[in-house]
């Protein structure tokens, strides 16, 4: 009898890897080829009426809005942002008069009753608006690297012609 | 002489467990950071800038999202058309909405305008939406850093 020997032959079971590692591949290569690095986006919140205004007696403790006038040039460009009366240089003093107004840091009552009304020319370019949007929802606290929020309620003013 | 057979000659044979691991973790890694859902993003929309565009923490609610291009005409899912011709396909939008058992005014417009497309549009395109019933929007921007002392008045 020579069963011992037997034994010592079938110990190797090979396993067919080949089948395996080409799908593997595949797969790889189909995560790879499919495979696209988005910017991150985010949101901003608009408030607009209603195109019917609901009729009533308006609320007294609601204050004017704050507007903020942007015309345009001819193509489009910037042409002055006007904050009440005053004309500003840029977004970024149009954000230091916004903290000079509200706080550095407005509690949850300020940012509930400010609100912010962006009249804006017809064909002003888009990225202005969310510049201005920008500079009025908050700031980012240098030292803590924490979003400040400014104001929530943004609408805009009808359209000019500009 | 004596030569050796085929079959006494050792066999190399390649460790293959290292190569296996690493693959599997490509795999795992790629499919974790896998986005199918390509119907809120488009190629031809260059975003405007926003340093305080944070992501939201929660999915909106029966998002819509509709591209303005810069040159004012609204890509919603395959079709383009312009700012007027949006309001039919709003309309089957909200025929939908309804048959699903949801509210069209709890539905989020989410616009995702052209850093080039004129402020009117924008705003043209919100009217025709308030028009159809729809009451929540929110502007799309991308999460940037960006000086608000570049863009200043050219005027």
């Amino acid at each position: 009898m020579r069963m011992g020997q037997r034994r010592e032959e079938d110990t190797g079971v090979e396993l067919q890897m080949t089948p395996m590692i080409d799908i593997v591949f595949q797969l790889l290569v189909f995560f790879v080829m499919t495979f696209k690095i988005a910017a991150p986006e985010g949101d901003f919140n608009i408030r607009m009426p209603l195109v019917a205004p609901s009729e009533g007696i308006p609320e007294p403790d609601a204050l004017p809005p704050i507007t903020i006038r942007l015309s345009a040039l001819s193509d489009g460009r910037l042409a002055s942002i006007q904050f009440g009366q005053r004309q500003l240089k840029n977004f970024l003093e149009l954000r230091e008069r916004m903290i000079e107004m509200l706080g550095p840091d407005p509690g949850p009552s300020v940012i509930e009753s400010t609100e912010v009304e962006l009249d804006c020319d017809y064909h002003l370019r888009y990225e202005y608006v969310i510049e201005a949007i920008t500079a009025v929802s908050g700031y980012v606290d240098p030292k803590s690297g924490q979003v400040i929020k400014l104001v929530e309620k943004i609408k805009f003013a009808p359209p000019r012609a500009g | 002489m004596r030569f050796a057979s085929r079959r006494d000659v050792a066999r190399g044979k390649a460790d293959m467990t290292p190569m296996i691991d690493m693959t599997f973790q490509l795999i795992a890694f790629f499919m974790v950071i896998v986005n199918f859902s390509e119907g809120d993003r488009n190629e031809r929309i260059r975003l405007p800038i926003s340093e305080l565009a944070k992501p939201p923490d929660a999915p909106a609610k029966s998002p819509i999202t509709l591209h303005l291009t810069d040159a004012g005409t609204v890509i919603f899912g395959p079709d383009e058309v312009s700012i007027p011709g949006i309001r039919q396909l709003l309309e089957r939008e909200q025929r939908f909405l309804r048959a699903r058992g949801d509210d069209p005014r709890a539905a989020t417009i989410i616009i995702r305008g052209d850093r080039a497309a004129r402020t009117g549009q924008v705003q043209e395109l919100i009217r025709v939406c308030q028009q159809v019933g729809f009451e929540r929007f929110v502007l799309r921007a991308r999460q940037e850093f960006a000086s608000l002392a570049e863009l200043a008045p050219s005027g």
